[in-house]
């Protein structure tokens, strides 16, 4: 398609430490195009954070990255730190989880967005400030003119969220990666944010990673879902799709683990037992096998590729679910 | 049922210096709280960041004790009672926090954690208690022979909540404060925790005052809600009519911002959700501590403050305007319809 922005092709991500390697992301594929929001689902370690840090550049030292990453006709990865610079912040930025630890408590929130503002930029001062507050307004924050000389410790945790969106939307980027961006907000605050995202997305064209452990908010505010498992992508497919069709059993298992308001009290949850798998020692066939109430002998011989079974739908399963069928 | 606490008119506040650059005051965490607990029984306490439910948690368990007001566990006043007394008095309430790592001491062994209690309480000889320990780690599905020996940083985070899980249920307490148990943990191991301590709780009959900060997960072990806002309840319900027929605006609110799993259906009907930024405590609006927010707030709730008042059976509302039951008014949107967004897939 022509309008496709980022083409993210097998991606690896490998940390080396102390002689042990850690294979955090192996052979991830994507697309995304302008104004879409594409959602990365996954638990802890499975790869969701590392895989869109790698396209930022923001790795430590001792991750290997290989594959490939273009944005527009640039290749991201193996960019040198000063021509990453180039483009981080002003075609792809970030909001991470905790807007009190990314803010900077010394300086005042005007400040700090200027500074994002004329980084990239030749900006005069006043054209910034008044940019600055354009942009406060922008993702509502109410009387953006005192705010603007506020610090970050006289704002809300919601309104420090909506700061950052200020500043990673200062420079008109084509991809916002939101890794998090709602987890440590309350439930209200979050829908205030994802809503302020959406509404961003159709307003500015803007293409959102959206980077959750939340099916929910996948299933409310994404286009597209990637759902990983121990490091690799296991199921792809249409928002719509997924939902209606869900063919991988960990995909299905993540659903039903998730407590609803449609089930009795006291009710026991449907639960995958034991744990992720160890991420240095990963058995031969399918990651997810030993917790699988579908897994068949071959799940335990020889991994399930990662295939487009459907038109537009991609699994990584010997024996995914069919439709209306149990778990 | 018997009645296993009763918590009535509780206020806790705390004194905060100005420095910094915070204003300095007196931030009203819990403001006279009143609630029943009954044997068996589990209570949801729902609310946001600062609604002060894990306050109100800890005043129950007299760390900190409270201001003002009167928690009876066991027909036993626990407010005043002081040293061995207070001891003796709370054996038979345990507590599980949020933060798996931080509530276990890193230098101990796992069987010297769950031990601890025992030992406190002068429970048996030492190899009976080493055989408690044993099967108090069956009982949390941590085979002892494997976990027994490690320290907390060598287990995961679900690990760490079970070892916290079996130090709580080693006197065989009646009433377990759980806050937050499972919010750090991820979905599936947060599921097999969340099982747990519903088996838990049918084999050893145990009562749970529940706090966090998910409706759905607060709906999925409570037998009874209560919706927390600024130091107050503001609805107090059995857990299926909160959900179906909630009328606290609230209470609505908080209905309307769960994420739908049903992608095909419209993002709701949410009307300016919450609209603004929650009051901060140190300096809580006259009357009604929601009216700031409310859609439906009108010049009696900043004269006023309502109280919780019957509306139904167990059911309590705090407003002096709640909404309509379902279908009495199409212009309010009841999460009802939301409910039904669930029952679908």
């Amino acid at each position: 398609m022509n309008d496709t922005l980022l083409r993210v092709e097998d991606l690896h991500v490998r940390f080396d430490r102390g002689g042990q390697r850690v294979h955090a992301v192996n052979g991830l594929s994507y697309q995304l195009r302008a104004g879409r929001t594409l959602a990365i689902i996954g638990e802890s370690g499975s790869g969701k954070t590392v895989s869109s840090r790698a396209l930022m550049g923001l790795l430590p030292p001792t991750a290997t990255v290989t594959g490939s990453a273009r944005l527009d006709d640039v290749e991201l990865l193996g960019l040198s730190e000063e021509d990453m610079r180039a483009h981080r912040g002003t075609d792809i930025a970030m909001v991470f989880q905790d807007p009190t630890r990314s803010l900077n408590p010394t300086m005042r929130v005007g400040a700090q967005i200027k500074e994002a503002l004329r980084a990239h930029r030749r900006v005069d001062a006043a054209a910034a400030m008044e940019r600055s507050i354009e942009l406060l307004s922008m993702v509502r924050i109410p009387d953006p003119q005192r705010r603007y000389h506020e610090y970050p410790h006289q704002l809300s945790g919601g309104m420090r969220q909506r700061v950052m969106i200020a500043i990673a939307l200062a420079s008109d980027p084509k991809v916002l990666i939101a890794d998090e961006a709602t987890t440590a907000l309350d439930v209200t605050t979050q829908a205030q944010i994802m809503d302020l995202l959406a509404e961003l997305r159709s307003r500015l064209r803007t293409a959102i990673i959206l980077i959750s452990h939340d099916l929910g908010l996948a299933a409310s505010y994404a286009d597209d879902v990637i759902v990983m498992y121990a490091g690799r992508a296991v199921e792809y497919a249409p928002a719509r799709i997924l939902f209606a069709q869900m063919r991988m059993p960990y995909t299905r298992a993540l659903l039903e683990a998730i407590p609803r308001l449609d089930r009795p009290s006291h009710a026991l949850l449907p639960v995958a037992p034991g744990q992720p798998p160890d991420l240095m020692d990963l058995p031969p066939g399918c990651p997810f096998q030993p917790r699988c109430a579908r897994a068949k002998v071959e799940c335990g011989e020889s991994r399930p590729p990662f295939v487009e079974h459907e038109v537009g739908h991609w699994w990584a399963c010997w024996n995914p679910c069919k439709d209306g069928e149990p778990l | 049922m018997t009645r296993l606490l009763e918590v009535r008119n509780v206020v806790h506040e705390f004194a905060v210096r100005g420095a910094g650059g915070v204003k300095g005051g007196i931030v009203h965490a819990v403001s006279d709280v009143s609630f029943d607990l009954d044997t068996g029984e589990t209570l949801g306490l729902v609310g946001e960041t600062g609604s002060g439910k894990s306050t109100l948690a800890r005043c129950v368990v007299q760390a900190p004790r409270p201001k003002a007001g009167s928690v009876r566990f066991q027909g036993t006043e626990l407010v005043g009672l002081r040293g061995g007394r207070l001891e003796r008095a709370r054996q038979e309430m345990q507590m599980v926090f949020q933060d798996p790592y931080g509530s276990l001491n890193p230098r101990w062994r796992v069987e010297d954690i769950v031990e601890e209690p025992l030992i406190g309480y002068g429970a048996g000889d030492s190899s009976s208690r080493r055989k408690r320990v044993r099967d108090l780690l069956d009982m949390v599905g941590l085979k002892p022979d494997v976990y027994g020996r490690r320290r907390p940083r060598e287990l995961s985070g679900g690990q760490c909540q079970r070892v916290a899980i079996a130090r709580a249920i080693a006197l065989q307490p009646a009433l377990v404060v759980c806050d937050e148990p499972v919010s750090s943990l991820d979905v599936l191991i947060q599921a097999q925790v969340l099982n747990l301590l519903e088996q838990l709780r049918t084999e050893l009959g145990l009562s749970y005052l529940f706090i966090s900060h998910d409706l759905a997960l607060v709906k999925q072990v409570s037998d009874r809600v209560a919706v927390m806002h600024l130091g107050q309840l503001c609805e107090v319900a059995p857990a299926e009519t909160l959900y179906r027929s909630p009328r606290h605006p609230y209470t609505v609110d908080l209905l309307a911002s769960i994420p739908s799993l049903d992608p095909t259906k419209p993002k709701a009907f949410r009307r300016a959700v919450a609209a603004g930024e929650p009051p901060s405590p140190l300096a809580p609006p006259s009357g009604c501590r929601f009216r700031t927010r409310c859609p439906r707030a009108q010049d009696l709730c900043a004269a006023e403050r309502p109280l919780l008042r019957d509306i139904g059976p167990g059911h309590q509302v705090a407003c002096h305007f709640p909404e309509p039951v379902d279908g009495d008014d199409g212009a309010t949107s009841t999460p009802s319809s939301d409910v039904s967004q669930f029952a679908r897939h």
